[in-house]
């Protein structure tokens, strides 16, 4: 973990103060500036275009569309629990790695960019045969796990299938084998006289990508979210009805902990939209609902997690009340916080954060865009209204973060109570830009440089987003772009 | 009469009744006259559209449990406000009277099967009897009382229900198929629509608060349709076998849902079966002027061929 010298703030400027323990990071940034973009995440052909120098950009891996191929889409991101890495998913089922580079000495204020570090394809389409049904191959979440030898590991998964990969690096290869001859045939084993024992011989680097369990067949429904305990030998996988618990080494058997189906499904009314596990305590667990509770569960009391040890909801607010009312409760995702006291939910229009103590309020809500309270029917008209939103943590539990539509994303300082709105888009920001600050003008008169309501573009969300666990990068997935920022520093 | 033929109009620019937060109007008999006709208005075509997307659901890819789930509670909050303030009544009614039934039936066939408990709160007169209801399943005739309108019985229908109930996956538009079985037995399609219509309402009058349940053991909730899982007589296999091919094919008729590629394939979940069945043609304002028996000719013709 870095620790940072404490910076003294001049006077009417906004600079970034940081805590020496980093417990309590205040964040009054510089502001955000663009590390790097990928687009389709893609090597780029041979006759692509001369790398322009002032885009800090490793532009081998660009690949200049005009359109967005539906595969490559970016429908997961996750940085690895030291932050080196990176893994985005895709709906065509590939996972590209990127790796961080190392911070030269001779350069020390322009920190590492993200390269790419492998690519694989986890999941193929599938056909089920018994629904004549097809199965998305899409990569629906991404969860590493923390890292305990010189290979990295990630659980992905699509709609059935998890799969544990195993990301491994080779940069020897022994040779001076005398087994075969020239042209890879074995030789008569009559003929070797001699025993020679290879020698190991530096060679380029290759990282390779392996499947070293397929979780598979424990699912009716799709999977909405995976976790990884941390115990670092389980971890669940959720789907619409259901919670099942896996141990990492066994792929044959999963253990069913929460079942919310009802006995007739023409009673059902709540689905489960996301479950995590508690960032400490192995046996803790919390689940969300299509209703906008949470409920947190032990695993300790029975093997059947049906009955939950806590209930989270707030009460409706009878003076916004409307027929999309529960459609804008339900709840997209969950995230403990890291220090495992709150936890963060985000439904349409907010984000709440959670005091575990504390059951029948949030601790705090913060307004995303609510703006968009009016057009809620129209939201439901052409289905936005059931986007699901991603929210994250910074390292210090001081910040949250989460997307919106038109390619912005908005940041949260639970401690200033400030807020702001970024934007990622190509045409907005140029590598070590300092992203600008958006506003969205609600009525009445639009100032220059703000946006109104009407002219936000919801195709464009940000539905991905992820920050690093210790320094103040993010990752952004708009569409079939990964923006990387990170906050300036002087 | 209907609504649904007027331009939908959503008035995003400010105020949007709908989404404001305005409570439906109390549930009293006056409050329905004063409900503001662009609320009602915006509230069908809420309820329209909720309908369609619950048909679109059927795609070659499974379809997402999350928003078809959300989607049906939104069609069952509006159903019961509807029923509060007696609109619902009002639509059922007008849908007896009327003799494009294929029209709205869907509609409200739908919400049929949605009971509230609100709804129990002495809205009209009860068509049936409860009583009735809890044989009536089986009964040839159910009688119903004090309502002039519909002096049909519902005896045509009780035999169908048996036999759809079995059926738990079938998803065919329901207007239509108790049709064929009108068809086979009396032929006279239109009365049979009427008749799902009333009972539509006393569902919805007598249900409970669980939704979507066809329980005939409790006699809660009339069939209305085929969700009903009740201990039914020995279902004809012949006709069950119909019935389960039936899906598919409808879809092909829809005229309305041109965009889907595919022959839609029924996701495992029942509710959307149950939700998202009725045909498409129901909601379809072409077909409305087409006889009904033309339109069962050719869904048999189909279901035969297929």
């Amino acid at each position: 973990m870095n620790v940072r010298e404490k910076k003294e703030r001049q006077s009417g400027e906004p600079c970034m103060i940081w805590d020496a323990t980093l417990e309590s990071l205040a964040w009054k940034s510089r502001g955000w500036e663009q590390v790097c973009r990928y687009q389709d995440l893609e090597p780029a052909d041979s006759s692509m275009e001369e790398e322009n120098e002032t885009r800090k950009i490793n532009n081998s891996f660009l690949r200049d569309h005009n359109y967005a191929t539906e595969a490559d889409i970016i429908s997961t991101v996750e940085f690895n629990s030291t932050g080196e890495l990176l893994a985005t998913g895709d709906k065509g089922g590939r996972v590209v790695v990127f790796q961080r580079e190392q911070e030269s000495k001779t350069q020390p204020h322009r920190r590492g960019e993200y390269n790419v570090y492998s690519t694989f394809q986890s999941h193929e389409p599938e056909f089920d045969y018994l629904k004549s049904l097809e199965i998305e191959e899409k990569i629906n979440k991404i969860k590493w796990l923390p890292q305990q030898n010189a290979a990295y590991f990630l659980l992905s998964t699509n709609d059935k299938t998890v799969k544990l990969w195993k990301i491994s690096e080779r940069d020897k290869r022994p040779e001076g084998y005398n087994l075969k001859d020239e042209d890879g045939r074995f030789r008569d084993p009559s003929t070797i006289t001699t025993l020679r024992v290879p020698v190991l011989q530096p060679m380029d680097l290759m990282v390779e990508a392996t499947a070293r369990r397929v979780f598979s067949n424990a699912h009716t429904y799709h999977i909405n979210s995976i976790s990884v305990n941390s115990d670092l030998q389980t971890f669940i996988s959720t789907d619409d009805l259901r919670v099942n618990l896996w141990n990492l080494e066994i792929t044959d058997r999963s253990f069913n902990i929460v079942d919310i189906k009802p006995a007739n499904m023409e009673e059902l009314t709540e689905v489960i939209t996301s479950a995590e596990f508690h960032p400490q305590q192995c046996h803790t667990f919390a689940y969300t609902s299509s209703k906008g509770c949470i409920r947190l569960c032990d695993m300790r009391q029975a093997a059947l997690c049906d009955k939950h040890c806590k209930y989270f909801e707030e009460p409706e607010d009878p003076s916004t009340r409307s027929f999309f009312s529960e459609i804008i409760s339900s709840i997209s995702d969950v995230k403990f916080s890291h220090n495992g006291r709150y936890l963060m939910t985000r439904d349409y229009l907010t984000v709440k954060v959670w005091d575990l103590q504390m059951e029948n309020k949030p601790l705090e809500t913060y307004q995303v865009h609510d703006y968009l309270r009016g057009k809620l029917c129209s939201l439901y008209e052409n289905d936005c209204i059931f986007d699901k939103f991603e929210c994250v943590w910074n390292g210090s539990d001081s910040v949250i973060m989460t997307g919106s539509y038109n390619n912005f994303f908005r940041m949260f300082d639970r401690n200033t109570k400030r807020d702001v709105t970024l934007e990622a888009s190509r045409e907005n920001s140029k590598p070590r830009a300092i992203l600008k600050p958006r506003k969205v003008c609600v009525g009445g008169k639009r100032r220059k440089d703000e946006i109104s309501v009407d002219s936000l573009d919801f195709s464009k969300k940000i539905l991905h987003t992820t920050w690093h666990p210790h320094e103040n990068i993010i990752a952004v997935a708009a569409t079939n772009n990964l923006y990387i920022f990170q906050d300036k520093v002087n | 009469m209907f609504p649904k033929g007027t331009k939908r109009k959503f008035s995003d620019s400010g105020e949007d009744p709908v989404c404001s937060g305005v409570q439906g109007p109390s549930a009293s008999s006056a409050a329905a006259r004063t409900l503001s006709s662009s609320y009602s208005l915006q509230r069908q075509s809420l309820l329209d559209m909720s309908l369609i997307k619950l048909q679109l659901c059927h795609m070659l890819v499974e379809p997402n449990l999350c928003r078809s789930v959300l989607i049906a509670n939104t069609v069952r909050q509006i159903q019961e406000e509807m029923t509060q303030d007696g609109t619902w009544q009002i639509m059922t009614q007008a849908l007896a009277a009327a003799q494009c039934p294929a029209d709205r039936l869907v509609a409200t066939e739908v919400l049929c099967r949605q009971t509230d408990a609100a709804a129990q709160a002495g809205q009209s007169p009860k068509p049936f009897s409860v009583s009735d209801l809890e044989e009536g399943y089986h009964s040839e005739e159910v009688v119903m009382d004090g309502d002039v309108e519909t002096e049909v019985t519902m005896s045509s229908l009780s035999p169908v229900s048996p036999q759809l109930s079995s059926a738990s996956y079938l998803a065919g538009p329901f207007g239509v198929a108790p049709c064929w079985e009108e068809e086979e037995e009396e032929g006279d399609c239109e009365e049979d629509e009427e008749e799902d219509s009333e009972e539509c309402v006393s569902e919805g009058e007598e249900g409970e608060q669980d939704h979507l349940r066809a329980d005939s053991r409790t006699g809660e909730q009339v069939f209305g349709t085929f969700e009903i899982k009740h201990p039914a007589p020995p279902p004809d296999p012949a006709l069950e076998e119909l019935f389960s091919d039936v899906d598919p094919s409808y879809y092909d008729l829809d005229t309305v849902l041109t965009g889907m590629q595919s022959t839609p394939k029924m996701g495992p979940y029942d509710l959307l079966e149950s939700l998202s069945s009725h045909g498409p043609t129901a909601l379809s304002s072409t077909s409305s002027c087409r006889s009904d028996l033309n339109e069962l000719d050719h869904i048999m013709e189909i279901i035969v061929g297929s």
